[in-house]
């Protein structure tokens, strides 16, 4: 018997994208070092104009990175969680345990180990958290 | 105007102007001003000429974006149907192929321009399909069982499913891309929510086929189970069963389709056995089946109404129609609500709870429609994977 799988999740952001990203953000690090340095010897034209360099750099990549991540969280499916309740017919002993392969409702799970009477199982459901405000 | 403690009163129109002029002073682009007054009117031409252009642009991102989930998707529905083949049905070779020319069946529905018998050549039809697509599961998975059949059947009909609306999807986002019809983007972009939800809802149904899960469609099959489970079971056609209950002194034929395999059995034909093993002799025929449910009601919310209470395409409840008709049986229907995600994925613990108080409302029908002694046909309509009798 298997159990599913917990996670479907295959995507991930491509490895070239997120070297780009990286690479554009620490050209605009650099950028705002360098305008510090600019603005420190007073020239101040050149120090503005790395000052906008940088930001831009900085926005752009974090913005590019945000996107990447939120694609992924898009293709990203939960896989619920299902349990399995095994009754048992005579004194009503209960088990709750995750959903198996092979389980199915009003399947004979043989002896109770309290009674020896007949198991069942009576119930496979999953459980679903409402999100506040859907 | 503003006053201040030491007794100053000042215009606040004065300090606004003040404020602006020291804005104006510093202002770092001043001398650049031009080159912002060029970039704000070549802007507004721009949007002028080509904000529809932009506006379709838009669209045709957004869908897009989504025709990438929906490719996401439905890769992942061929994934899991080829795994399962391998994992349940040990073939000998690999069955990808097979898989990927299933994908692609189609079925044609009859021509209906004269439609009298059209639904007798809609089932023939329908059982034409029902038989190959099974043929086709057993050669791929030649050591699977009856039950995991069905269940591999299932699995691969909604791949087949997620496969068809990416290929539509795909098809109306190129043919906008091509002709730059802003008409035909909007349309697909419009209804794009609903689509993928539904895409959604199938590759949660993919999962729970694949491991032979109850799905919420399974409400009624289910309440029918409760009904008959410790009864005698007959088999009856087509890939139903039935159980002779004895409730509140009447007789009740309770019948479902078959588990704990994925299927839906043929309703029609079994209504239509049991009333003619009792010549007619039914007090009323009581139908449950999960219903789709509007935005703003509850899950599992129960309603109770008249008529044949089934989906499908229409070849059972039109069978079910006449068999009551010709000895003017009544039929009354109790539905659990659900919306599209919850009918065809994992059934969720609302449905199942609800489930017990439809048997409990049947109980009521009867007491309230039927005398002692009665005879009733109960029938629990649904997809019966993972719910045995």
């Amino acid at each position: 018997m298997t159990k599913p799988p917990r996670s479907n999740a295959a995507a991930r952001i491509s490895s070239f994208i997120l070297m780009i990203i990286f690479v554009t953000l620490a050209l605009s690090l650099t950028a705002l070092i360098l305008a510090i340095t600019a603005f420190s010897y007073g020239n101040e034209v050149v120090a503005g104009y790395l000052l906008l360099i940088g930001f831009l750099g900085v926005a752009l990549s974090t913005y590019v990175l945000f996107q990447a991540r939120r694609r992924i969280m898009r293709l990203k499916m939960e896989v619920p969680t299902i349990n399995t309740t095994e009754e048992c017919v005579k004194c009503g002993t209960k088990n709750v345990r995750e959903f198996q392969r092979g389980d199915y409702v009003f399947k004979d799970l043989g002896p109770c180990q309290k009674c020896n009477d007949k198991m069942l199982i009576t119930a496979i459901y999953r459980e679903v958290k409402e999100k506040p405000g859907a | 105007m503003l006053v201040f403690p030491k007794g100053e009163v000042v215009e606040f129109t004065a300090i606004m102007a003040s404020l602006l002029g020291q804005v104006a002073q510093t202002d770092p682009f001043g001398e650049f001003s031009w080159i912002l007054n060029i970039l704000f009117y070549g802007v507004f031409i721009a949007f002028i000429f080509y904000g529809q252009r932009i506006q379709m642009y838009v669209m045709l991102r957004e869908v897009e974006g989504s025709l990438f989930k929906l490719k996401f998707i439905k890769d992942e529905g061929r994934k899991t149907a080829i795994e399962t083949i391998k994992e349940i049905g040990k073939p000998q070779t690999d069955p990808t192929g097979r898989v990927d020319r299933f994908l692609e069946y189609f079925t044609i529905p009859p021509q209906s321009l004269d439609p009298a018998g059209v639904v007798w050549k809609l089932e023939h039809i329908l059982d034409v399909r029902d038989v190959r697509l099974k043929d086709e599961v057993k050669l791929m998975a030649p050591s699977a069982d009856d039950t995991q059949t069905n269940n591999l059947e299932n699995t691969l009909e909604v791949a087949m499913a997620l496969n068809f609306i990416y290929k539509v999807i795909r098809h109306y986002y190129l043919l906008g891309k091509k002709t730059l019809s802003l008409y035909v983007i909007m349309q697909i972009q419009m209804i794009l929510p609903l689509i993928m939800r539904e895409a959604e809802a199938y590759a949660t149904a993919l999962k729970a086929f694949a491991y032979g899960q109850p799905i919420g469609d399974g409400a009624g099959a289910l309440a029918a189970a409760k009904l008959m489970h410790g009864h005698e079971i007959r088999r009856i056609p087509k890939d139903n069963v039935a159980a002779t209950v004895p409730i509140e002194g009447r007789t009740a034929y309770v019948i479902k389709a078959e588990g704990p395999g994925g299927n839906v059995g043929k309703t029609g034909d079994a209504v239509k056995i049991i009333i003619d093993e009792n010549e007619g002799k039914i007090a009323t025929v009581i139908m449950i089946d999960a219903a789709m449910k509007l935005e703003g009601e509850d899950v599992g919310e129960l309603a109770e109404g008249v008529g044949a209470v089934i989906g499908g395409p229409g070849v059972d409840q039109f069978k079910i129609e006449e068999s009551i008709l010709k000895y003017h049986i009544p039929i009354n229907g109790i539905v659990i609500k659900q919306d599209i995600g919850d009918n065809v994925s994992p059934m969720r613990k609302e449905i199942f709870d609800a489930v017990d108080k439809a048997v409990e409302r049947v109980k009521q029908v009867i007491l309230e429609r039927t005398k002692e002694g009665d005879k009733v046909i109960i029938v629990g309509v649904g997809n019966s994977t993972g719910i045995a009798q």
